[in-house]
């Protein structure tokens, strides 16, 4: 739906710098754009819950990260994120590829479970299923930049 | 053979200087509150287990001037080894993990790790020190006696990292699970503030 380079552009207009990151086979495409990038340094991780916990180091050390896996990672996340956003109070954001979303035919679980998973921690998002919904990528993020509240963008992943 | 873990920080807390920052978990930061507050400690109490590494990794890249020395569990080292990995992708020369090894899950009423010896039939105790080796730490050292440790903490401490410490020590009996010291979100505040205006650590300016 994007490449890389636009997503880089966002990001860094943003003034984020560091997308923690562990890919999937979409966001995966961006790898390139986000390692040639000056302003943003990508930090590769084992485990999708070890991103919320990089990320919130970073913060606490005035950094500015992005949280950056698929939504099957969100699932492995659940304690690191409960304990950086609910214990500590972090605002962090993350970018989170929506498997199978964007396919109506699909049966993966991975699809039915992302939204209801993100509502159960009282997580706010916004869903990012067509390229020209792109710029609310940054609209959200300075929404909750400026509330000072975590949130979460999906990206739609699947047919197109 | 093992040491106090107590005595084990009493030994790291004599040399810590003003811009060093420490993030002990689970039965170390329940020890390490009783050595004293410093505005540069984050007592990673709640944790998310296994995670201490990855927020001092977080820290450590984000103030690349300042070393940040994390005392992590056997247990959670086990619950995500993983990090281990991921911290020398990232090669922080100013991070040091310490894994302070009793063999047992403490805080629950000292159960084996699946890493001791004992709970290994036919199987030797898990060796962290190669594992850490394998996974790319530029320094790895292991102590089991606290005079060795407290020889070289300062050879240890002034190494370029990432530096991985393994120290032997014993269970202590009764250790309960940390409370945080104060609520976590005003903790998590007042460390951010302190991260971005204390001194840097002398050795890494």
């Amino acid at each position: 739906m994007f490449t890389g380079q636009q997503i880089v552009t966002e990001l860094e207009r943003l003034g984020l710098t560091h997308v923690v990151w562990l890919p999937d086979s979409t966001l995966g495409q961006w790898e390139e754009a986000l390692g040639a990038s000056q302003a943003l340094k990508l930090i590769r991780v084992c485990r999708e819950g070890e991103a919320w916990s990089v990320a919130a180091g970073l913060a606490l050390g005035g950094a500015r990260p992005v949280v950056m896996i698929q939504c099957t990672g969100l699932f492995e996340s659940g304690d690191s994120l409960r304990n950086a956003i609910f214990d500590y109070g972090l605002p962090l954001f993350a970018v989170i590829g929506h498997r199978s979303s964007l396919n109506p035919a699909a049966t993966d679980s991975a699809r039915r479970f992302t939204e209801p998973n993100l509502k159960s921690w009282g997580l706010d998002y916004r869903t990012i299923d067509k390229p020209e919904k792109l710029p609310e990528l940054a609209m959200f993020f300075r929404s909750c930049r400026d509330a000072g509240r975590p949130g979460v963008v999906l990206i739609g992943e699947g047919k197109m | 053979m093992s040491m106090s873990l107590v005595e084990s920080l009493k030994v790291l807390h004599a040399v810590r200087t003003p811009g060093q920052v420490v993030i002990p978990t689970m039965g170390s930061a329940r020890e390490w509150m009783t050595l004293g507050t410093h505005p540069l400690d984050f007592i990673y109490a709640p944790s998310a287990m296994g995670q201490a590494p990855l927020v001092g990794l977080g820290v450590a890249l984000a103030q690349p001037e300042r070393q940040v020395i994390v005392t992590n569990g056997d247990g959670c080292t086990l619950m995500n080894l993983g990090c281990l990995v991921t911290i020398t992708a990232a090669a922080p020369r100013n991070l040091v993990l310490i894994v302070c090894d009793n063999s047992v899950y403490e805080v629950t009423g000292q159960q084996l790790t699946a890493a001791a010896e004992p709970a290994r039939p036919g199987a030797p105790a898990v060796d962290y020190c190669a594992i850490a080796r394998g996974c790319g730490f530029r320094e790895v050292f292991a102590y089991e006696r606290l005079e060795a440790w407290q020889a070289e903490v300062g050879r240890v401490l002034s190494v370029s990292g990432p530096t991985f410490v393994l120290l032997s020590v014993a269970p202590v009996p009764g250790g309960a699970v940390p409370k945080s010291p104060a609520p976590a979100p005003q903790r998590a505040i007042e460390f951010s503030r302190a991260l971005q205006s204390a001194p840097l650590t002398e050795a890494f300016n």
